[in-house]
């Protein structure tokens, strides 16, 4: 069924879709942290009344500024992209999807423009409590748009809340409070806000290492670091807690992205987590996508208790979840092909019998997609029908493995710095330890790697789906030319490079004229 | 509370929601026009600063309507989106990358060390302001017009043509209303210098720029509304839901709902008024009469598309195809669910108002771009 599907415009807008995501989330998870750090510092000027802390507070503000602008550039192509490249997806699903959209523009957007021009433009124009309540709002509305960006994206992960309807050939939504408290929701809402935390503290922090590897502004350096790695270290226990649970969530809902975190192709009970290790394409690799380790470090037992709560728990491999495995009750991907066939074939048969008028037969179908068991048996599988080669159901394993493990391994050393830096700035020795400083500083750049591997994890590993089970990537894609869309892919790489140059031109000089540097 | 209305009456109060964004983006839209008027009416580096400044606080606020109105019309109307966004591809890809270089015009042009440089960024403005407002305008005109495409038995649309959307610059009716909001645009932008910009060699130049711009606009808004009322509409059958080509059929809308046509009439006048007073005296409030007169103007526009039986969105590649606010809409769970999110928004109204308003309490003067620490 592949060849129906012209794979160069899926790729190209796959493609399209990617570039821009990424782009966008260079500038977003700076914007999610700083606001909060800004908000923090600001408090503690209002508090104390020091105006050393007005200067912290400013000086970080600019950053934000010019950060932030580029952040909103970026964005609103992304919501428009839903409809421009994958108009069968907003079709399909946009009876769930566009809500949380829609939500992001009324409750978010605006909240966050209105007051980011009360910080920015009302220093001296409202009372200093009405100008902190503005910045604190500017963080909560930019954290909100967060909220429902990423329950609209957890719902394209584990959709739930919603029910097929035959007559208009899309899901609809049946419970909102399902969609958006789902723990798929929660956790990735709470893991990613967190992580960005990290990361604008680890921004904060290594801009601050500079100055102090410099000599320059030491009072001031101190001050964010202080603020900004205590802000990290609270973030970044946090982001430990919601990446445990959001395994444990793909484990559940996601069991071909969770092996392919971990390479596992055999399942077994009593699975050791690999925590390092290297892997190579083995002899059946074209049949079977097999690759092997070269080598590895595990820790045992480790995977089980992780995906389950339990040391003898079996965790399924690749190769259960496309051969199925009967003891562990697990259905074979052919079988589910065969049933996501038997789904879309009564669909089409549902449509011819209502144009024949044929009242009697289409009556009959209607009642399979009312009826649960149905649903279960074969609808759950809507998506299977699409392909012919269960190989095809397999994400890319090297991306997923080594994007999972960076992530994971840069968490712990982000968490690992930020309590050296919050300790020795605490006891005052901090500017006499080079190496920690050269250490946050090339730190920064290793935040922004471990930010962009999470989503490559989240987007790779659930691969080949766009709505998982349902809806294959290659049926969400627009019926347009593939030369368009590798134009536009063209035009985002160019003007997006130009304005990221422009960008860190701008942030490099306004750091380099420091806090007191003025306009 | 929104539980018990019918799903038709749901639809036509998203549908009124849908097109008081839509209306309230025109308005805002003010923020373009005067991007295209940055050398017109500022002549030295200082004068065009602080017309970027007076600009410069209001920009977000276009911009996230125009991102809220696409996610209410996604939302709402999700067969529209799709059909829209995933055709008219080249029109609705100009727009954005119009959009994309404003957003970092505004916070990049006076920084030292940006790259381009600040006439590029001044260029970027330009060039947001004219094709921003000329395309979406040509765009939304096709509500009346119709555009090439086909929607299947899945509701999968594909649109019928090479030109993605851009065909429809070849339409001059289409046109007349891209450059009616163009002109629009630029007089709603003239009418807030006038109201809030400290400076008499600019209010000069703007009380003189404001005839031309008004004359043409009303030039090209004429063309586009008289055109309207003499075409054939896209009607549909109340019964059958086939649709079909009546003549006159806009203008049968007007006479069918006379709330309408009164509003329009009224919102007409009052745009009008803005206008003339601020030609013949120095009143500084045609903003507020023009603004609002704008808002119910476009509201009454986007009902004519969309009530009455007609097809706003209309497929004239197959007539059968086309779009209704019946067979486009979001489920009715969807809708009652949004409704009570629409609520938020006489609250999101109010702090905006509230912000605006302990910020903007003088106008912007050359005095405040040296002493602000915050500048454009």
């Amino acid at each position: 069924m592949n060849e129906l599907f012209d794979l160069s415009l899926i790729n190209w807008s796959r493609g399209q879709f990617a570039l821009t995501a990424m782009f966008h989330w260079i500038f977003v998870p700076l914007t999610l942290g700083i606001t909060f750090i800004v908000a923090i510092m600001e408090s503690i000027y209002l508090k104390t009344g020091n105006p050393e802390w007005k200067k912290v507070t400013k000086f970080w503000m600019k950053i934000f500024g010019i950060n932030f602008a580029i952040g909103v550039a970026t964005g609103i192509i992304l919501e428009f992209e839903f409809g421009t490249n994958w108009s069968h997806y907003s079709w399909f699903v946009g009876d769930i999807f566009g809500a949380p959209l829609a939500i992001e523009g009324i409750m978010a957007f605006f909240m966050e423009s209105t007051f980011i021009a009360v910080m920015f433009f009302g220093w001296n124009k409202v009372s200093p409590k009405f100008h902190l309540a503005s910045t604190w709002l500017t963080a909560i509305g930019a954290n909100l748009s967060a909220l429902w960006i990423l329950v609209a994206n957890a719902w394209m992960q584990n959709p739930v809340g919603m029910r097929f309807n035959p007559e208009s050939a899309r899901n609809e939504m049946v419970n909102f409070w399902e969609v958006l408290f789902s723990n798929t929701a929660i956790n990735k809402f709470l893991h990613t806000i967190s992580s960005a935390y990290i990361l604008a503290a680890i921004f904060v922090v290594g801009v601050s290492a500079w100055y102090l590897i410099k000599g320059r502004e030491v009072s001031f350096a101190k001050k964010s670091m202080i603020v900004a790695s205590i802000f990290g270290i609270i973030f970044s226990l946090n982001t430990v807690l919601t990446g445990d649970e959001s395994a444990r969530e793909v484990a559940r809902t996601q069991p071909m992205k969770f092996a392919a975190m971990e390479a596992l192709y055999d399942g077994t009970a009593n699975a050791p987590l690999v925590v390092i290790g290297g892997l190579t394409k083995s002899d059946d690799y074209d049949t079977h996508k097999r690759q092997d380790f070269l080598f590895k470090i595990e820790v045992p037992n480790l995977l089980s208790t992780m995906a389950f709560l339990d040391p003898n728990a079996f965790v399924p491999g690749i190769k259960d979840l496309i051969h199925g495995n009967p003891e562990q009750g697990i259905i074979s991907t052919d079988e589910k092909i065969q049933r996501g066939k038997v789904a879309i074939a009564e669909l089409s048969a549902y449509k011819s019998a209502k144009e024949a008028g044929d009242q009697v037969k289409s009556d009959s179908i209607l009642a399979k997609f009312n009826d649960p068991i149905w649903l279960k048996d074969y609808f759950k599988y809507f998506g299977y029908g699409y392909y012919d080669n269960p190989h095809d159901l397999i994400p890319s394993v090297p991306i997923s493995f080594y994007s999972f493990h960076l992530m994971v391994g840069l968490g712990f050393h982000f968490l690992a710095l930020l309590i050296v830096i919050f300790w020795l700035t605490w006891k005052g020795r901090i500017q006499n330890n080079k190496w920690v400083l050269y250490t946050a500083l090339f730190t920064i750049p290793l935040a922004y790697i471990a930010s962009q591997a999470g989503w490559i994890v989240a987007e790779m590993g659930r691969q080949p789906w766009v709505i998982q089970d349902l809806m294959p990537t290659l049926t969400a894609v627009s019926q347009i030319d593939a030369s368009s869309v590798q134009i536009t892919f063209w035009l985002f790489a160019i003007t997006f490079s130009a304005l990221l140059i422009a960008e860190l031109k701008i942030m490099f000089t306004q750091i380099k004229k420091g806090p007191e540097g003025g306009h | 509370m929104f539980e018990s209305l019918s799903l038709l009456a749901l639809q036509q109060y998203w549908w009124i929601i849908v097109s008081l964004l839509g209306a309230i983006l025109v308005f805002l839209m003010f923020v373009q026009g005067g991007q295209t008027l940055l050398y017109t009416l500022g002549k030295t580096e200082a004068e065009r600063t602080l017309l970027v400044n007076a600009l410069g606080r209001k920009w977000e606020f276009t911009f996230t309507t125009l991102v809220t109105f696409g996610g209410a019309f996604f939302a709402s109307f999700p067969l529209f989106y799709s059909t829209s966004f995933g055709g008219a591809y080249w029109v609705w890809m100009a727009i954005l990358f119009a959009f994309v270089i404003q957003a970092v015009s505004y916070e990049y042009r006076s920084k030292p060390n940006n790259l381009l440089g600040a006439k590029t960024y001044e260029v970027f403005l330009f060039l947001n302001g004219a094709l921003g407002t000329i395309l979406i305008g040509t765009a939304v005109a096709t509500f009346f017009t119709g555009s090439a495409f086909s929607v299947n038995e899945m509701n999968f649309s594909k649109w019928e043509g090479p030109a993605g959307g851009l065909e429809a610059a070849l339409n001059l009716h289409n046109v007349s209303l891209g450059l009616a909001v163009f002109f629009l645009a630029r007089v709603l932008a003239i009418l807030y210098f006038i109201n809030h910009v400290d400076h008499d060699d600019i209010l000069k130049r703007s009380r003189k720029q404001l005839i031309y711009n008004a004359i043409l606009f009303v030039a090209f808004f004429l063309i586009f509304l008289i055109w309207l009322l003499f075409r054939d509409g896209f009607a549909v059958n109340p019964e059958t839901k086939e649709v079909f080509m009546e003549p006159y059929k806009y203008l049968h809308n007007l006479l069918d709902m006379p709330v309408v046509l009164v509003l329009l009439l009224a919102g007409v006048l009052s745009v009008l008024w803005g206008i003339f007073t601020s030609i013949i005296s120095d009143s500084i409030k045609g903003i507020w009469f023009s603004g609002a007169g704008t808002v119910v103007v476009v509201l009454m526009l986007f009902l004519m598309a969309g009530f009455n039986h007609t097809a706003f969105y209309p497929s004239t590649f197959n007539l059968q195809d086309s779009l209704t606010i019946e067979n486009a809409s979001s489920s009715k769970f969807t809708l009652t669910a949004m409704s009570y999110v629409s609520l938020m928004v006489p609250f999101v109204l109010a702090y905006i108002w509230y912000a605006w308003k302990s910020i903007n309490n003088k106008k912007i003067s050359l005095s405040e771009m040296e002493s602000d620490e915050h500048v454009y």
